[in-house]
């Protein structure tokens, strides 16, 4: 069972209040991502479940029992560092034995639990090397193997794959996606990339600034960002944000419009403008362009479109899945659900 | 890790070298600084009793005080200079790549592991001695009078030593810091038209700044301290031509059994050697932090 | 041709190179060169050809017993530094893993209290040394040397602490280690190569050390230092035997000091320089 609680959990850093104050239910079996641009908090709540860190106020508990005050070992968690933190001086063999060995279990059982974690990690061949000796991805792997031989009621993550290049980042993804099917343990996972947070998570927490902006499924947060903030950080490209006559004349402050809801064409549609930059991938193309009277625009569409840089183009924003937010940046309506 | 417990524990487990040091510093100085105000004399037990600035008004007045605290000046200052620039020379000649590297940083390093009464005697006897040192032997090859160094410059000749014996200290820092001196930048430097003596001034010097910090303060710290050179040398003489504080102040205990007289001056040194530790520790602090 | 004269530019600096280290090399060169002549070939003038006579070092041996004080050094110079150790490992250890805003202030606090000169308080010393009877013990110098290096090794262990990322520890806490299984199975094995340049370092500077060592001992404990020292009061010249005597005192750091030269080079810079 992994069933996380927060209650009014808040922490200062001397003068420095790093999260005022903080309430959150994480389900049992659930992946749950906290998400936001570094400095927001979320590394820091992450060390708070995890004990390594001390609550200024408020109660942690898990599977509704009072872990507050207790020491890391105690909590029955696993974590996963940014920097692998495995222990340079020990074998593969002897890092993922290590929690065992400490918790003073027998060496069959351990020996046999280790097999089987290097077996699923496909760590076999490697286990009496040192970590020096790995790649970025099997030091990673080792690192999960060290979580899951403990079997924890749940597994914290803290930017594990932020060390690790793109196309490893990718395979990474899936595999620990994949662990979570198979172990169907709770998983607190700590990204400030929203490709990660948008493909892993169960329910996304959105951090800013010590505070929660919005929790949600990844695609809730797509279709119905909460205000300014989620919409800004979720999805790639960028939504545009446009402000000013346009936004006035469909009653907001700001009109939100994403990449992807622009129709694009190069004879008709409601606004005209230059292109910047065109980015041709092939599968899909993204467009800069400089919109008269509305300012720059990103637009994406499928498969290739033929214009480069100086081309007129002209752009119809979907006005069905038109995001709008008010003087305070929060979402008015809910456009986006209609879609 | 910064949690109630740790920080606790932490604090424990610093008490002892704490503690240690604050009682290793305090109890003596305090001690001195009883002893300054005091009229004692290590030989004639009836001597005691309070005599109030009298010990710091005869060190004060005393015309070696000056000289000494000139002479420790140039024995520092001349040492650093010596260390500083031939250290900088020497690493950028061992940082080019030559044969049999391992053996020349070994017969460079050598030098500071000679402890300092020998260093002294080997210069003092081998190579100044005016009648069998090496030096002499020179002189006469050419026809020269052989120079009596310890009479003539006898605190240019304890600079000497002095230097010989720190000079690997620098050199081995000063190679460190250039070695770590990234090709790429060395490279991009030449790509931009940067000669020898620009990639020096422009790309090496500054890098090389906070090593050249840490020379100045490690050898600082042991620089005020220049005893054994002088004891086993000139003795402080001739008069007090090669005299510093610190030899000046032992003389004054140990030759004259002035217990009261050389705590006046330690306390002066203490006060001196803090204004030199202020500045130093403001520079190194500054230039310690990243 | 590039290659050429990159050759070229190789023999050049080699040959500087080895002047320079030659030069700097010689006066400990031409001392061991003396040490095996006899009485008049050393005083004979400029020759860097001995016979090779070990009659200094008998003589040496015989008329000033070389082995006490050798074996003062051994045992002071590495009981202080194994004594500082044990006092500086936890100190390092808090400050490196747990710093608070004033840990560098009282590293540097530390360090300034080697500027403090020694001989100001040396008369205190002496007199406290006295009534507890350690003048001239081993004992007592080996605490004094052990106060006066205790700051160097909290800063070099510091810094070598400081260089173990502080997530391997929280993991060691996450994965159920204790405080000591945190010290014994992860911490130490991953210190063991600073701790060991610390105290060859440390052994060395305490072998060297020549204030203390000279003024409170006179023969019970008197180490290398202090019996060298006495060679310079003028006693005839006897520059083979003074040869001797002095590579006899400065051979075993020596050759301590080349075999771990890497490691020290490290240490010395205090963890300023990388």
């Amino acid at each position: 069972m992994g069933r996380i609680t927060l209650k009014n959990v808040s922490k200062t850093f001397g003068e420095a209040k790093v999260i005022p104050s903080i309430d959150l239910e994480i389900n049992d079996g659930e992946f749950v991502v906290f998400v936001g641009p570094s400095g927001c908090g979320k590394s820091t709540l992450l060390r708070l479940i995890a004990g390594l860190e001390d609550v200024s106020g408020g109660q942690i508990l898990i599977d509704g029992k009072d872990y507050t005050n207790n020491a890391p070992a105690e909590r029955g968690l696993a974590m996963v560092f940014q920097s692998y933190a495995l222990y340079p001086h020990m074998t593969v063999r002897n890092n993922i034995a290590f929690p065992l060995k400490m918790a003073k279990m027998d060496k069959a059982a351990i020996d046999k639990k280790v097999t089987d974690a290097a077996r699923v990690l496909n760590l076999t061949d490697y286990l009496e090397r040192r970590p020096s000796q790995l790649s970025g991805g099997q030091r990673q792997r080792v690192a999960i193997g060290r979580a899951i031989v403990r079997e924890p009621s749940a597994f914290l993550f803290d930017e594990p794959l932020s060390n690790l290049d793109a196309a490893l980042r990718g395979t990474m993804r899936l595999e620990i996606t994949d662990l979570h099917h198979q172990l169907k343990t709770t998983m607190v996972y700590v990204t400030h990339d929203q490709i990660e947070a948008m493909t892993m998570a169960d329910k996304i927490v959105v951090l800013n600034r010590g505070n929660i902006e919005q929790v949600g499924s990844p695609l809730e947060l797509y279709r119905s960002p909460r205000n300014l903030f989620v919409a800004g950080f979720i999805g790639s490209p960028k939504m545009n944000l446009i402000e000013g006559a346009y936004a006035q004349s469909k009653g907001a402050k700001t009109a939100g419009i994403r990449p992807e809801h622009l129709l694009l064409s190069k004879d008709s549609g409601l606004w005209t403008g230059t292109v910047t930059v065109a980015e041709h991938l092939g599968a899909d193309t993204f467009l800069h362009a400089n919109v008269d009277g509305i300012g720059l625009i990103t637009a994406r569409c499928d498969g290739e479109f033929g214009v480069t840089y100086g081309d007129r183009i002209y752009l119809t924003p979907d006005e069905g899945k038109l995001h709008r937010f008010d003087g305070r940046g929060l979402a008015i309506g809910n456009a986006g659900l209609a879609a | 890790m910064a949690t109630q417990n740790t920080k606790t524990l932490a604090r424990l487990m610093m008490a002892p070298s704490v503690l240690l040091l604050l009682v290793w510093m305090i109890v003596p100085l305090a001690m001195t600084l009883w002893f300054s105000f005091q009229n004692y004399n290590l030989l004639d037990p009836s001597s005691d009793g309070f005599t109030g600035f009298f010990n710091y008004e005869y060190f004060y007045t005393d015309p070696a005080f000056f000289q000494s605290v000139w002479n420790t000046l140039v024995l520092v200052g001349g040492v650093l200079l010596i260390t500083v620039i031939g250290g900088i020379a020497i690493a950028l000649l061992l940082d080019q790549p030559i044969f049999g590297q391992g053996i020349v940083r070994i017969l460079v390093i050598s030098p500071f592991f000679v402890m300092p009464p020998v260093a002294a005697l080997i210069w003092k006897n081998m190579i100044m001695h005016p009648g069998y040192g090496v030096l002499a032997d020179i002189s006469k090859f050419f026809g020269l009078q052989p120079v009596d160094w310890f009479a003539s410059y006898p605190l240019f000749s304890i600079v000497v030593i002095v230097a010989w014996q720190w000079l690997p200290f620098a050199t081995l820092i000063l190679l460190t810091a250039l070695q770590s001196l990234d090709g790429e930048q060395k490279e991009a430097a030449e790509m931009d038209g940067a000669n020898f003596i620009n990639r020096f001034i422009y790309l090496t010097l500054p890098h090389m700044s906070r090593a050249i910090t840490v020379v100045i303060l490690i050898q600082t710290i042991f620089l005020l301290g220049v005893y054994a050179e002088i004891l086993v040398t000139t003795n402080g003489g001739p008069g007090y031509a090669s005299t510093n504080l610190a030899y000046l102040i032992y003389r004054v205990a140990l030759l004259n059994y002035d217990a009261g007289g050389a705590a006046a001056g330690g306390i002066i040194a203490v006060i001196l050697a803090n204004i030199v530790a202020i500045f130093l520790m403001r520079a190194v602090g500054k230039n310690l932090d990243r | 041709m590039a290659r050429s004269v990159t050759t070229r530019h190789k023999v050049t600096a080699t040959i500087f190179a080895w002047i320079v280290a030659l030069l700097i090399f010689f006066p400990i060169l031409y001392t061991i060169i003396t040490s095996l002549k006899s009485e008049t070939e050393a005083i004979a003038g400029f020759n860097l050809l001995p016979s090779f006579t070990l009659e200094s070092y008998i003589t040496v041996q015989t008329q000033r017993d070389y082995l006490t004080p050798f074996m003062n050094s051994v045992i002071i110079s590495v009981g202080s530094t194994i004594l500082a150790l044990i006092i500086a490992v936890p100190s390092a250890w808090a400050m490196a893993f747990s710093p608070t805003k004033r840990t560098k202030d009282i590293l540097m606090w530390m360090l300034s209290t080697k500027m403090m000169p020694a001989v100001a308080v040396l008369v205190p010393i002496y007199l406290i040394f006295r009534d507890l009877g350690i003048l001239d013990s081993r004992i007592g110098l080996t605490v004094v040397l052990m106060l006066i290096n205790l700051p160097i090794v909290v800063w070099m262990l510091y810094t070598y602490f400081r260089e173990i990322p502080g997530e391997i520890l929280e993991a060691s806490r996450m994965d159920g280690a204790g405080l000591w299984q945190e010290i014994v199975y992860v911490l130490t094995p991953m210190a063991v190569p600073g701790i060991a340049s610390t105290l060859l370092l440390n052994i060395i500077l305490a072998w060297n050390e020549s204030f203390w060592t000279i003024r409170l001992t006179t023969t019970n404990a008197a180490p290398l230092t202090a019996f060298i020292a006495s060679f310079s009061s003028p006693q005839g010249l006897f520059w083979a035997k003074l040869s001797a005597a002095s590579t006899m005192a400065i051979a075993p750091i020596l050759i301590l000091g080349w075999f771990s030269q890497k490691q020290l080079v490290r240490g010395l810079t205090f963890g300023a320089v990388k």
